[in-house]
């Protein structure tokens, strides 16, 4: 019924979720905009100072710190792609257990990720964390290694976390994908004796490009946020290695109070992350021109 | 999809038709009796392949709880030796026992974390069936920018809007209360909640509507009488998804807006443990797998309900 009553109706509505978003997501966006440019702590007053934050954080450490985000996000998105695709097309197989297989890859994305965070944490404990452990036992190391104290080794086990988080839903997300796919494709393919890896290579992986890339720029998102694994894990160290813009936002605003430079590292994380959202809802337009369902 | 706190309601609607599909394998052609079609036949060399390719796979996604498992069955004198042991010797349940004393207040840790996520849920679906019920059922102009507006929400983390936020919680007032954690949760879990709820109410057939408005009825007493009771196995869906999703999301706010310990959720309540020198592993071990316990327990119904929701959802068609 479209009319000018109904359509105040429908406004009322729509009026307690639409104010409570604005109050507590759009209005802080605004509000963080605002802040880059004062000298905000926690002090009563604060000052406008222009773009001094700005000229502050534009140095060689936040450019490091950029790179590295992107360097951490990208090889995290990667894995997940990948390992997402591995699992989708072994738990696609008619084999028998596959319902029970499809439930065990959920508890990673299903547990609180703090929890499934600390187990990690363990593992990665030099003394007696198992993956030392284990690595020892088959001679594959010398001595213990602890993981998380050393930039390099902390760096790719913040990213592993996160690829083991991520992955249960990437994989979810492609088996949906690949059994969208019609059965007609692999029984005419396999009637003209096609294998079952060069019916994977031209049907299953030419079709799941959308899903793929869909779930990549969603991925790419949710990673580039990812905050409560590095925090528990390393609190963005030792010695900055894992400090990605989320971490470095953080340690300014809350750890050391200065709201107005946190703010304005936050602003650049927006601009970001608007980019990123630009480009995905003109990808996925193109990739499903009848609009989300 | 809130980054951090996305991962459980956010994708849900691909969750759920996955869900669905996976328990409503595709009906096999007609006219062919035996069980497994040829195609689906493996040589035992892809069997072998196929099934080692999903034990790694779901050796890398387990092998924390199998760790994390086995390390609250050992003893702390054998925790702290080496060499690592993965199998324990003496296994015992005792850190169960003994974890109510040296976690103080981990039963109130978990009441805590059940209590947020139960209010978060209740104001998010006291919010969002009336918004779901604008979107599916009136085509108003804005409808599609808001719609949009919602979705561009996700792509927001707590953590970038960390510091107005928290001025907002101070100027409220709310700091190191159970509010300063739902408050600005619920908002974060909106979003999805209302997509999810939507595509579920839109398969309601528009008829139903109509003949209730041909009948006299308002739309207030359209929404409760006619809409919510066949619109309630989505309903519960949304509830369950959201209740994950505020289980899952208590880090950040609490870590940030609380420091009072009688208010804390269970990760953080856990995370004050994790960054002692001398923690007590096995017991810390043994309290995470108690504080999974009720999220795993609503994954059960949720597996019945989510496959239950969406075939009943499915009026029409």
């Amino acid at each position: 019924m479209r009319s000018e009553r109904g359509a105040l109706i429908a406004w009322a509505f729509l009026a307690p979720a639409l104010i409570y978003v604005l109050a507590i997501v759009a209005w802080p966006l605004v509000q963080t905009v605002i802040l880059s440019f004062t000298d905000a702590s926690l002090r009563k007053t604060m000052n406008w100072v222009g773009w001094v934050n700005y000229d502050k954080i534009f140095n060689a450490t936040f450019a490091t710190v950029i790179a590295r985000t992107f360097v951490w996000t990208f090889f995290s998105v990667l894995l997940k792609m990948i390992l997402g695709t591995i699992g989708a097309v072994l738990l696609n197989a008619a084999v028998p257990g596959r319902h029970l297989f499809r439930i065990l890859i959920m508890p990673p994305w299903i547990v609180p990720m703090a929890i499934g965070i600390f187990m990690w944490g363990w593992m990665y404990n030099g003394q007696f964390g198992m993956i030392s452990g284990l690595l020892q036992r088959f001679g594959i190391v010398d001595g213990p290694v602890a993981w998380l104290a050393y930039g390099n080794t902390a760096f790719w086990a913040t990213i592993i976390t996160d690829v083991w988080i991520g992955t249960p839903l990437v994989t979810i997300y492609f088996l949906a994908a690949i059994q969208a796919i019609p059965k007609d494709l692999y029984e005419a393919a396999w009637t003209d004796g096609a294998g079952r890896w060069y019916r994977f290579r031209r049907i299953t992986l030419p079709l799941m490009v959308p899903a793929i890339i869909t779930m990549s720029m969603l991925s790419l998102i949710a990673t580039f946020n990812s905050f409560d694994i590095i925090w528990i894990l390393t609190q963005g160290g030792p010695n900055g290695a894992t400090t990605t813009m989320i971490i470095d936002t953080y340690q300014v605003a809350i750890g050391s109070r200065k709201y107005g430079e946190g703010a304005a590292r936050a602003v650049v994380i927006c601009i970001f992350l608007s980019l990123f959202s630009l480009a995905y809802f003109r990808v996925t337009r193109r990739l499903h021109p009848e609009g989300a369902k | 999809m809130s980054a951090t706190d996305d991962k459980a309601t956010d994708f849900a609607p691909d969750v759920t038709a996955a869900a669905e599909q996976a328990h409503d394998p595709k009906p096999r052609p007609k006219g062919r009796t035996d069980a497994t079609p040829l195609i689906d036949r493996y040589s035992w060399y892809e069997l072998v392949a196929i099934y080692a390719g999903i034990a790694l796979f779901l050796f890398f996604l387990l092998a924390p709880f199998i760790e994390g498992f086995l390390v609250s069955l050992k003893p702390l004198s054998q925790l702290f030796s080496s060499p690592y042991r993965f199998i324990p010797e003496n296994a015992s349940f005792a850190a169960y026992v003994t974890m109510w004393q040296s976690v103080p207040g981990f039963a109130r840790y978990i009441f805590n974390s059940i209590f947020i996520s139960t209010v978060a849920t209740v104001i998010v679906l006291l919010v969002v069936v009336p918004a779901a019920y604008a979107f599916s059922r009136f085509t108003f102009r804005g409808a599609g920018l808001v719609l949009g507006g919602f979705l561009a929400v996700n792509m927001f983390s707590g953590a970038v809007l960390i510091i107005p936020l928290f001025r907002l919680m101070r100027s409220l007032g709310i700091l190191n209360t159970y509010a300063a954690m739902i408050v600005p949760g619920v908002a974060f879990l909106i979003p999805s909640a209302i997509w999810l709820l939507r595509t579920y109410m839109i398969r309601i057939p528009k008829e139903l509507h109509e003949a209730a408005y041909m009948d006299g009825a308002g739309y207030l007493y359209t929404l409760r009488r006619v809409i919510l009771p066949i619109a309630m196995p989505g309903i519960v869906v949304v509830a369950i998804t959201t209740f994950i999703g505020a289980y899952a999301q208590q880090f950040i706010f609490a870590l940030t807006f609380n420091n009072k310990s009688e208010f804390m959720p269970l990760p953080v309540g856990l995370f004050a443990f994790f960054g002692k020198q001398e923690v007590i592993w096995n017991e810390l071990m043994a309290a995470s797998f108690v504080g999974i316990a009720p999220a795993m327990i609503v994954i059960i119904f949720l597996q019945r309900y989510l496959v239950g929701g969406l075939t009943a959802g499915a009026v029409k068609q």
